[in-house]
Formats: structure tokens, C-alpha cells, sequence
């Protein structure tokens, strides 16, 4: 049906920046952002809300961009781990590569986002709090460990800065 | 099957109403279509890709704000869009409604939450939905609105089977009413699955109001153990208006152990969840008796 092949204009900011595009309304925000804008930091795992590596801001919490049809962000702000830090790394960047939080690097970005989210929320949250709230986003490489170091590494820095 | 869940292969046309009344006639002009709500998308978007789901038209209902609420007066009262995470966000809940709560929080992680309503894990009508045990004890209702008119009906009544419900093609849920809660009740959630992110293998919500040491009021609900979330009345009424002892919190615990229906499946098995729910009611029992003031 004609319908169907319809094209619509959305218009959203990502990272502070407003963006226009023509897009298909079954085309989803996680292939807009790493297809159309070229902001391939944000990950597709599993495709289905296992994993959490394809986690970006939506307003400032996370959602997960293989489930949200981009059209659902028409006039909504959308912070991907591109824009976290703006020009220099974020905090939780440097805390992570500081603790060896890193190993393959590709849950790395929703990993981010979603601590970035955790700390927005709970400016110390113990190691329970952090596995708990991270407790959506997989590591492959089993790195949790360094990561919660990392998580908590951050959190005390805020603090005392 | 194989399957692609990087895109969303199938066409479809999209809709954004912006009040209820938009809502409501586009779902009335196309009822006999195949037509469905989106409501956060955690459930509906990954059928879309992973089974044979197709639909011609999605109505998303996310940008109704008239429906998007969390209040508590006399009751709570959610609104069809107020996500998961506003809801667990509630001080209300949080004190009153405890089952609710922790039965929130157990549900996969915090950008699902962030995502998914509680209208919607009920209308997707899954036996491991969580918020749906707590709800029944709660005696919640839902209100269906069409162009027709207005329905309220018990949680307890909605859900009938795996993802069927009763509402009409026609119709949408606006609101979930939760009644206030008396003195000296007390509510608890629990729930078994492999790794806490993951769908309830059995969970158990109970609901319960203390005189002194006599139980005048209690329902048991278990979910992911029959074809949907089940009450166990014979279980009920094994504690009601009798004092609570541990022999008979043991036959309580027997009582739920047979009234279930479990079957085997991809998460657990008959066997243990049967056993588990032995376990599991005399834990929750425990614990609403504790938040009622009784003591064990």
C-alpha cells in the first residue's frame, strides 16, 4: 500500500545540536543515529532489551535506541555517548579508562550512559546500588568488576571536586 | 525462525495523537484494522521483530499528556503513559503500595523501566507480568474508554490468558485505580528468576489485614505458574479470621503449592516451581504480617 512507503520529517536535538531528516516511521533510532548522523558509538547488540549496549539519553534517562522508533523522538533531546563529555572525555570516560574498565570497549558506550544516569540519580551509590542499576547492560569480556571499580572511583571524585 | 532484529523489517502507518479524543477516534476508525497501541515499546517492538506479529497501523499513545500521572489522594491512581521509573519514583508507593514497589523494581533493568508502563505490561497480558500479581491483591481496577463509553474492570477480570485481555479492538486503558489501603494491612512482592534482570521464573504478591493476632483479610497471587497470574483461594481462606501460627502458615504454604497449574518451560520447571511456591508463600506471608504490626 501506497501509505506504507510514506517518508516523514522529524526534528530532534542530539547532543545539543538540532537535526532534520526524512525518514521511513518504521526505521528505528539506533540505525538513524549510527546510518544517518553518523554517531556509530552507540552500539547494537541483541536487538531485543537484553543487553543495553545500544543505551542513549532520552531528556537525561536512558532508553534504549533499538526499541524506539525514531519518529518517537520528533521534538525530544537524545544525548548519545558522543555528546556526553561534549569536547573533552567525561569523568566517567577518564574514570573508566583509569581502572582498566575498558577490555573489548563495546558495551562500553551504553555502559556509560547508564552510569551516567546512575550518578545523576544517586551521587554515591554503594556497590549493590551499582550492579543493581547496571544490571541491564552486559559486559562479554565479564569486566564488572573494574567497571564497578570505576563507577566508584567517579562517584567519590564528584564528591570531593 | 531467523530473524533480524537490527531493523524493523515490516511497513507500517504511525500516529501520534496528542489528546485522548484523537486517541479514541483513531482506534474507533480503526478497529477492524490491524491496528495496536505503543506504550513504551519493550514488549510490542521486539514482537514486532521476533515473531510473526504484523500490524498496519501503531498508535502511539506516549505523547497523551492528559494520561500521564501518578497520584495519590484517596487511592493511587497511575495514568496509562506514566512510565515504570515514574511510578517506582513515587514516595506513595514506595510507603503504601510496597508490593508494587518491589515488584518494579525486580522488572528488568532501568531503561526498560524508563520505557514501559504498567498499562502496557498488563495489556501485553504475559503469566510473569509483574506488576499484575500485586495489583490483584491490591483489588486495582483499569478503566477502558472507547467512543462508546467507559468500563472499569478488576485486574483480576482483564487478563484471561496469555496475551488476551478483555479490552476491545476499539477501546484503550487510561487509568489503573488502586484503592487505599486500611490500618494494619500489609503487602509484600517476591519473586524467583536466574539473574534479576530476567522475566519472574514464579513471583508472589500478598496482600493482608491483622486484628491483633487474627488475619481478617488476605489474597495470595502467583504469577508465571498458570496460563495468568492466578489467585489461590483456597489458600486464603485457610488464614482467614484464624490466628497466625507457623503450623498454619505451613498449610497455607501447602495449600498454594497445589492450587497452582505450573508447566514446564524455557525458564523453569513444574516441579520447582511447585516446590518454590512452598517457600515462597510462607516468605511473603511473613513479611506482610511483619509490615501489618503482626508478629510470628
Amino acid at each position: 500500500m501506497n501509505y506504507k512507503m510514506k517518508k516523514v520529517n522529524i526534528e530532534f536535538m542530539v547532543n545539543n545540536k538540532k537535526r532534520r531528516l526524512s525518514i521511513k516511521v518504521n526505521e528505528l533510532l539506533i540505525n538513524i543515529l549510527r546510518n544517518n548522523l553518523n554517531l556509530t558509538g552507540t552500539k547494537y547488540g541483541c536487538g531485543i532489551g537484553e543487553c543495553g549496549a545500544c543505551t542513549v539519553l532520552l531528556e537525561g534517562k536512558p532508553i534504549l535506541s533499538c526499541l524506539t522508533l525514531a519518529v518517537e523522538v520528533d521534538g525530544k533531546n537524545i544525548t548519545t555517548i558522543e555528546g556526553i563529555g561534549e569536547d573533552k572525555l567525561h569523568p566517567i570516560q577518564e574514570s573508566f579508562l583509569k581502572q582498566g574498565a575498558v577490555q573489548c570497549g563495546f558495551c562500553t558506550p551504553g555502559m556509560i550512559i547508564a552510569v551516567k544516569s546512575l550518578l545523576k540519580e544517586n551521587s554515591t551509590p554503594t556497590e549493590e546500588d551499582i550492579r543493581n542499576y547496571l544490571r541491564g547492560n552486559l559486559c562479554r569480556c565479564t569486566g564488572y568488576n573494574q567497571i564497578i571499580k570505576a563507577v566508584k572511583s567517579c562517584a567519590s571524585e564528584q564528591k570531593t571536586n | 525462525m531467523q530473524t533480524n532484529t537490527k531493523i524493523l523489517a515490516h511497513e507500517f502507518e504511525y500516529f501520534a495523537p496528542q489528546t485522548l479524543d484523537e486517541a479514541l477516534d483513531l482506534l474507533a476508525k480503526y478497529q477492524d484494522k490491524n491496528a495496536k497501541i505503543l506504550a513504551g515499546g519493550t514488549d510490542l517492538i521486539v514482537k514486532m521483530k521476533t515473531t510473526n506479529l504484523k500490524l498496519d497501523f501503531l498508535i502511539n499513545i506516549k505523547n497523551i499528556q492528559e494520561l500521564n500521572f501518578v497520584t495519590c489522594d484517596d487511592g493511587l491512581k497511575i495514568g496509562a503513559v506514566a512510565s515504570l521509573y515514574q511510578v517506582e519514583k513515587s514516595e506513595e508507593v514506595r510507603t503504601k503500595y510496597p508490593a508494587l514497589y518491589e515488584a518494579i523494581k525486580a522488572m528488568a533493568a532501568p531503561a526498560i523501566r524508563n520505557m514501559g508502563s504498567i498499562a502496557g505490561n498488563l495489556c501485553n497480558a504475559s503469566p510473569a507480568a509483574d506488576t499484575a500479581p500485586p495489583l490483584m491483591v491490591y483489588g486495582a481496577e483499569v478503566k477502558l474508554v472507547s467512543k462508546r463509553g467507559e468500563r472499569k474492570v478488576a485486574v483480576e477480570n482483564f487478563l484471561i490468558g496469555p496475551g488476551k485481555t478483555v479490552i476491545s479492538s476499539d477501546e484503550l486503558l487510561i487509568q489503573i485505580d488502586i484503592p487505599a489501603l486500611d490500618k494494619n494491612t500489609g503487602s509484600s512482592f517476591l519473586k524467583i528468576s536466574r539473574v534479576k534482570a530476567d522475566l519472574s521464573k514464579i513471583n508472589i504478591a500478598v496482600y493482608l489485614k491483622r486484628e491483633d493476632k487474627v488475619c481478617r483479610d488476605c489474597k495470595i497471587v502467583f504469577g508465571a505458574v498458570a496460563e495468568k497470574p492466578i489467585r489461590v483461594k483456597g489458600a486464603e481462606n485457610i488464614l482467614i479470621n484464624q490466628q497466625l501460627t507457623p503450623a498454619l502458615l505451613t498449610k497455607v504454604a501447602q495449600k498454594s503449592s497445589e492450587e497452582i497449574r505450573p508447566i514446564n518451560d524455557v525458564r523453569s520447571t513444574a516441579e520447582y516451581r511447585s516446590k518454590v511456591a512452598k517457600v515462597l508463600t510462607e516468605e511473603a506471608v511473613k513479611l506482610a504480617w511483619e509490615r501489618a504490626g503482626g508478629e510470628l
